[in-house]
């Protein structure tokens, strides 16, 4: 009973806290403050509701039996982050939307392709990525070249969808001003269309980046070697060890989110012109 | 006094194929634009005079007659690169600093980097934006960003300038100085300017040679040499003489109007 009384006393006192903070003058330290203690009164929370209502650790384990097991287990964290992370979806994402960005700029030249290939690429985007998964698995093998495979499929189309859409984004005016310098279509293309396109571009691989996350971790549910995220989310539930699982959801929180914090930060840096980020 | 013939056109005809059916965009055009000469193209919109614009400069292709910038055809001299072309908005990418963007021309025409960096340096001191070359576009001011982009388009040492409504989103006083600093700067250069306009105290002050258009199809209504000196402070708009020529020029696009 003391651990329930304990949890919402200390909610209450966070909340009026925080309450307190948000009147105050917005600085930087503020509304970074603000969604900690925000974040450390759900923890608290959660591990004094597991203990004070004896909840099964296999329904929900408290956060600190997370943390303990997440620190026990770093050397295997560490083997399946890097098969997963880095080889399956990191590989997946930059051939994904490598092949994505080279495909928009030749549909964009080609009125063919831009009427014969997107349909089809919508076509692709709209298959199931369980029905997808087991049969690329098939064709790549089990290690992680087929989790990059699938990782490709679903990154491909977001990817190639905005930056078509980026590349139309310079008006009128400005293609008129290309032509009256006589530009080839290469200098407008690296001049003009790119720099206009890249906050589509940016807005792809952003939307791309939690996408190959989850399909790299989906994609070993379906046979992979004895190591990476997916495996071993499918096995540790078998077994019946939740905390495991819940330490690799963090390992694929803390990797989803510092990846897409990367590719936000680089935005940042391209697009400071844009309206949304001066 | 027998000047060199710079644009000329001869029964130039463009239709539109929209929609709602064939649009008759300009009609029968025979215009001849001499060296040195100070052209405004005036008249109500949907007249044709941005189309015409658009066609010496080789954006749009004329569907009959001929038309000729330099002796060769508009495609060629756009080729050449023969002129500086000024849209209605500054339309100066946001991406590049004023000095980026007026040296966009320079590097797509392959010019060194030392040249760009000189010809920067004295197209802003034309355009008197000097000090402002690290600026981004959207650092400064409507009136500024259309001098910007009148910078760019002398970088490049084109013999004509192409202007269009170039002034038109500005207020009167910001219009005003910019006027009569475009004739400060067609004085310095000896440039050959068509500037498209619906004002007609802009036209009046500006031009050596006023052309009135009517819509519909979008034709010639009236020539007009101006006989005011070159050299025009802002004054002159209150004498006589600056007023008959308005008035002349009223005349051309009223009996446009009611021919139409």
């Amino acid at each position: 009973m003391s651990w329930i009384l304990g949890a919402l006393v200390f909610w209450a006192a966070m909340w009026a806290v925080n309450v307190k903070l948000s009147k105050g003058p917005k600085t930087r330290l503020i509304s970074l403050v603000v969604p900690t203690i925000f974040g450390i009164t759900l923890l608290v929370l959660w591990e004094c509701m597991v203990r004070g209502l004896n909840i099964s650790p296999v329904l929900l384990p408290a956060p600190s039996a997370i943390a303990v097991r997440f620190a026990n287990s770093l050397p295997i964290l560490w083997v399946d982050f890097v098969q997963t992370f880095m080889k399956g979806a990191l590989s997946g994402y930059i051939i994904g939307c490598g092949a994505a960005f080279l495909t928009a700029i030749a549909v964009d030249r080609s009125p063919f392709l831009q009427r014969g290939l997107l349909p089809v690429g919508n076509f692709v985007a709209a298959l199931p990525i369980v029905g997808m998964a087991p049969i690329l698995v098939m064709w790549f093998g089990f290690d992680w070249q087929s989790k990059a495979a699938v990782v490709v499929v679903m990154v491909f189309f977001p990817m190639l969808v905005n930056t078509v859409e980026g590349l139309k984004a310079s008006d009128h005016m400005q293609r008129d001003l290309m032509q009256t310098y006589g530009a080839s279509y290469f200098q407008g293309l690296t001049k003009l269309r790119l720099p206009a396109a890249m906050p589509f571009i940016f807005n792809g691989l952003k939307i791309c980046s939690t996408l190959a996350l989850i399909g790299a971790i989906v994609a070993e549910f379906f046979g992979s070697p004895i190591k990476g995220m997916g495996f071993r989310i499918s096995t540790e539930v078998g077994r019946l060890a939740l905390d495991m699982v819940w330490a690799e959801i963090t390992v694929a929180a803390l990797a989803g989110s510092a990846f897409y914090g990367a590719v936000a930060l680089i935005e940042k840096g391209v697009t400071f012109w844009h309206p949304s980020q001066r | 006094m027998n000047k060199e013939v710079i644009i000329e056109t001869k029964g130039l005809d463009l239709t539109f194929e929209t929609n709602d059916g064939p649009v008759h965009a300009l009609k029968d055009i025979n215009l001849t634009i001499e060296k040195g000469d100070f052209v405004s193209f005036i008249g109500p919109s949907g007249c044709g005079k941005t189309t015409l614009l658009r066609v010496m400069a080789d954006l749009e292709q004329p569907t009959g007659g001929t038309c000729t910038v330099n002796g060769v055809s508009p495609h060629e001299a756009r080729m050449n690169r023969a002129y500086g072309y000024v849209f209605q908005a500054a339309g100066l990418y946001p991406w590049r600093t004023i000095g980026g963007n007026i040296k966009l021309p320079l590097e797509i025409m392959g010019y060194s980097k030392v040249e760009q960096e000189e010809r920067v340096s004295k197209v802003l001191e034309l355009v008197e934006l000097d000090g402002f070359e690290k600026k981004f576009p959207w650092q400064l001011s409507g009136g500024m960003q259309q001098r910007a982009s009148i910078a760019r388009a002398l970088a490049f040492d084109a013999d004509i300038l192409l202007m269009d409504e170039p002034f038109g989103a500005l207020d009167e006083i910001v219009r005003d100085h910019l006027n009569e600093q475009l004739l400060a700067l067609w004085a310095r250069t000896h440039k050959t300017i068509g500037f498209v306009t619906h004002s007609i105290p802009e036209a009046v002050y500006l031009s050596t040679k006023i052309v009135v258009m009517s819509p519909r199809p979008g034709r010639i209504a009236d020539v007009i040499e101006s006989t005011l000196p070159k050299e025009r402070p802002l004054e002159i708009r209150d004498t006589p003489e600056f007023i008959e020529i308005a008035h002349r020029v009223r005349d051309g696009l009223h009996e446009g109007h009611s021919n139409g």
